[in-house]
């Protein structure tokens, strides 16, 4: 049990003592992309291999989370403690395995494999969110502690009110970062002002939108971060219970945060008098079911009760009507993630990165025709060309560049001409998408914009709940007028229909899924008209 | 849980003044005052869903369309029940609750007595919109004195809420989703096999289409015990 | 209804005690019984309303409702084609299509020697190494169309 802030230094001081004896490190990603290319494997076998040249007092091997190039993984890292420098090797096979750890044991590096860090997919991202991601390992709370966590946590608690930690979240400006943007600090006020015994912090990781896995990341990598966030949600709002909602797709994800929250719990971090302050509060993990609709605030409400993800009118809203009908705060995972680093070094800071009405950093997820394929964190405001071309690479396959389609099934795609268009909330908006939870999927020209608005239009069709009409006969009624351009047999009429039934299940539907199932359709009709006008037939 | 005083308020609707409780949604106040909205899904004293979007009407400085049955009365607001808009929109959610299944009326159990066919004289709809998806199931005949023919199903979940808030059986439900949602009787078994079904006769009362109906019974006596039911739903809510 | 003999079914009886016999828990105890039956039946369904005092009605809406939950016995081996846009424009359209033909079943079915059950996800987050497939919990990445057919061989082998 820690109860103060001193115990807890000296933990992290006695974790770094320890580590300074060791004075290497071989950091293994073992996210889920590295781990479907074999990282498990190559983490044992490089802990045998150096155990087998007995140099596990010098060198340890340790499982850490997403370093973010995905595309180039297994990525390995080798840090000396000494000197802070840090060699990353990139497409590390088990074959790589005795040459890395001969180089380690002749101090010389494994030059075949070195993964130049001073490219710009390195150098332009700014992490904050992600900054203990591919250093630390997960599953160890203490090294979590050993890099400063859990020490804003407990300054929050003996030096601050519920109200100034309002006020510094207030400040930061930090917007949700689950797709809909709305100011974290006037949600969390507005459930502190509702008096009542019971209150709730959910967070968030139904992470549904296809092509988007920044969440799951932030949970394999740094799942202590998270709960960071949360409890000091939980002491802001005067919460005791808090539940974390994630995808039964990510397994490992929840792995590691049910790791994490019973670690916490052992510590005292979690529970009852949480260092010694006289706030209590625990977190437990719900699994989703495969239901894309529950990433919805009040659908993930009536999942977690055990019901149907069938979401319902609002108002009331969460603060008034929430989790078994108490003042609820539903936040993103990558929202909580970031209150740690806000409390810790301050409002005005987070403000002054990003820009002035969207702050602070944001992870995107780089995915579909793009060279470096993987996980950025960048300040906000950097502009499309930045992201896509410095940091990404540029198109793979040498081909040219169509469309950037970002939000998901919500969101819309932006052509070309919008390339040095700044990243945020607004200006995503006025082209007709949105920033969406973080998915940037990059299309070459070689792909068809009415098959992909099928694709989305499809999916939404599937995600449906069926409780409205407008969406689930609506997102039905479009997918098969899509089939139509696509089978090149539509007519005029289906043209002005497509218009009309898109703008009907917009504006009628009852929750987000169906206000938004149109977005991917009419934001191609708005860049691409004529892909639609090629499927009319000619009579 | 946070409980608020009842207070007057009085606002418009379609700029006539009116007044209502603080606890009453729109359309209650609406009704009250004979001011018409159409509604499918609603039926009074059962618990309001907001699912055929039929009733949703604008309110002036609300960025979207407002269902009338879940939104409570404010001091102040000003709603229009009617409009270009509001019109070609319900025709189009109607024409769709038309399209995804088979309601051909002239060999429906429910012709001349159906609440889907008045809607679509109450708002005009005199062609189809949208194509026919025009999915087709098999009818549940197996009770003895009820049928269940989904193909004349809308979804409106009445049926649903009747059972579990005045009967308080369970016995009905809805099950898989989105466009392949159907109202099943316990584990999707046929409906003599329910080990929850009280054979009370609600949900078919509660119907608005042909979709539950009794077997060999007169129009009389399916307008008798309609009103059994409705009084019955009435009353409960009153008493509430 | 099925014994309680059964030992799969006190695997749930103890899951669902653990969890306070709670209505609420209803989504845990469907993962675990999926977990431990592979698919839920009726009869396991009505054995976990029961024990939860819930309707028949709203265990059965609420397993129909959530996608990962099977009804009916899955093959030996079960492959998980991710549809997600990612993988969507890197072809796991074509992918699907010629598993499809393949094996002669459509998706969500069985073959005939219930050996391999065909499935599809929706993104299952591992876009950066687009097209992705599942087989039986094992991720497999950047496939093309070939290495797809000769890999479900190896594994049906």
């Amino acid at each position: 049990m820690i109860t103060s802030l001193l115990e807890l230094e000296e933990l992290a001081n006695c974790k770094r003592c320890d580590e300074a004896s060791i004075v290497e490190e071989l950091r293994v990603c073992i996210g889920s992309s590295c781990v479907s290319r074999g990282a498990d494997e190559i983490e044992k076998n490089l802990k045998t291999a150096i155990e087998n040249k007995g140099l596990q007092n010098r060198c340890r091997v340790k499982g850490v989370g997403c370093s973010g190039l995905c595309a180039n993984g297994t990525l390995v890292s080798h840090y000396k403690n000494s000197t802070k420098e840090n060699t990353l090797y990139e497409e590390i096979i088990l074959d790589d395995v005795d040459a890395l750890v001969a180089s380690i044991e002749e101090q010389k590096s494994y030059s075949l494999k070195v993964c130049d860090t001073n490219q710009l997919f390195f150098t332009k991202q700014t992490k904050i969110v992600l900054e203990n991601a591919g250093i630390i390992d997960p599953n160890d709370i203490e090294d979590y502690i050993a890099h400063g966590g859990y020490a804003t946590l407990f300054h929050v608690l003996h030096e601050m009110m519920p109200v100034d930690v309002i006020n510094e979240v207030k400040i930061s400006g930090l917007r949700g970062r689950g797709g809909g943007g709305f100011p974290t600090g006037q949600k969390w006020e507005s459930v502190y002002k509702v008096q009542s015994d019971q209150k709730y912090i959910v967070c968030n990781g139904d992470e549904g939108d296809p092509g988007a896995f920044m969440d799951r990341a932030l949970m394999e990598a740094d799942p202590h971060k998270v709960l960071e966030g949360m409890i000091i949600a939980g002491f802001a709002c005067e919460a005791t219970k808090g539940y974390i909602y994630v995808r039964a797709e990510y397994p490992i994800a929840v792995e590691k945060i049910n790791r994490a929250i019973k670690q916490a719990r052992k510590l005292g971090i979690l529970g009852n008098q949480i260092a010694h302050s006289g706030f209590d509060f625990d977190i437990e993990v719900r699994l989703g079911g495969g239901a894309f609709v529950c990433g919805e605030a009040t659908a993930l409400i009536a999942s977690i009760e055990g019901n149907r993800g069938n979401p319902r009118q609002k108002p009331p809203h969460l603060s008034d009507y929430g989790l078994w009908g108490e003042p609820t705060v539903l936040n993103n995972v990558e929202t909580l993630a970031n209150i740690p680093s806000i409390l810790k070094n301050g409002g005005e800071w987070f403000k002054n990165i990003g820009t002035p009405t969207s702050t602070g950093t944001k992870i995107f997820a780089l995915t579909g025709h793009i060279k470096n394929t993987g996980l950025v964190e960048v300040p906000m405001g950097i502009t499309l060309r930045e992201l896509i071309f410095e940091i990404g690479g540029g198109v793979s396959d040498g081909k040219a560049l169509k469309a950037i389609q970002t939000g998901g099934p919500s969101g819309g795609c932006i052509p070309t001409q919008f390339l040095d268009l700044s990243i945020d909330y607004d200006s995503l908006k006025s082209v007709g998408t949105i920033m969406g939870s973080g998915g940037m999927i990059v299309i070459d020209e070689s792909s068809n914009m009415v098959e992909l608005a099928h694709f989305f239009m499809d999916f939404c069709k599937s995600a449906s709940c069926g409780k409205c009409v407008p969406c689930r006969v609506g997102t039905t009624q479009l997918t098969l007028l899509l089939e139509k351009y696509i089978a090149k047999e539509a007519t005029q009429a289906n043209f002005e229909l497509l218009k009309e039934l898109s703008k009907v299940v917009k504006g009628t539907s009852l929750c987000g899924l169906g206000q938004t199932a149109p977005n991917p359709v009419l934001s191609t009709i708005r860049y691409f008209e004529s892909e639609y006008l090629e499927g009319i037939k000619n009579d | 849980m946070i409980k608020q005083k009842v207070r007057v308020k009085s606002f418009k609707i379609n700029d006539i003044t009116v007044t209502g409780r603080s606890d009453q949604t729109l359309l209650e106040v609406a009704k009250e005052h004979d001011i018409f909205i159409p509604t499918l899904c609603y039926l009074e004293g059962l618990s309001c869903v907001g699912s055929c979007r039929l009733c949703l009407v604008e309110v002036k400085g609300a960025r979207e369309l407002v269902p009338a049955c879940t939104s409570k009365i404010k001091e102040d607001m000003e709603v229009f029940t009617t409009s270009e808009k509001i019109d070609s929109h319900r025709k189009m959610i109607l024409s769709m609750i038309f399209s995804e299944r088979s309601h051909t009326c002239s060999v429906c159990e429910a012709n001349g007595d159906c609440e889907l066919q008045d809607k679509s004289v109450e708002l005009q709809l005199d062609h189809s919109l949208v194509p026919y998806i025009d999915s087709r199931f098999a009818i549940d005949a197996s009770h003895k004195n009820f049928v269940h023919d989904p193909n004349r199903c809308i979804l409106c979940s009445r049926c649903v809420r009747v059972c579990n808030e005045i009967e308080g059986a369970n016995a009905i439900n809805i099950g898989g989703r989105g466009i392949n949602s159907m109202i099943i009787h316990d584990m999707d078994e046929p409906w003599i096999d329910s080990q929850s079904c009280t054979s009370c006769g609600k949900c078919v009362y509660v119907c608005p289409t042909g979709a539950l109906y009794e077997k060999e019974i007169t129009k009389e006596d399916v307008t008798t015990k309609r009103e059994i039911i409705r009084n019955l739903l009435k009353n409960r809510a009153e008493n509430e | 209804m099925a014994d309680i003999v059964d030992s799969r079914y006190k695997i749930i009886d103890q899951a669902m005690r653990k969890l306070g016999y709670e209505k609420s828990a209803l989504l845990e105890v469907l993962h675990i019984a999926q977990e431990t039956f592979g698919y839920l039946d009726r009869d396991a369904l009505k054995f976990i309303a029961k024990r939860l005092k819930a309707p028949y009605s709203k265990v059965y809406g609420v397993a129909t409702f959530y996608h990962r939950f099977t009804l009916k016995p899955q093959g030996k081996h079960t492959l998980v084609v991710c549809l997600g846009t990612a993988c969507y424009i890197k072809g796991a359209k074509e992918i699907l299509a010629a598993l499809e033909t393949r094996f002669a079943i459509k998706v969500t079915q069985t073959t005939n020697d219930n050996l391999l059950s065909l499935l599809s996800a929706r993104c299952v987050g591992s876009c950066s190494i687009a097209p992705v497939m599942i087989c039986d919990n094992k991720t497999y990445g950047k496939l093309t169309i070939d290495e797809t057919l000769e890999k479900i061989e190896e594994i049906l082998s």
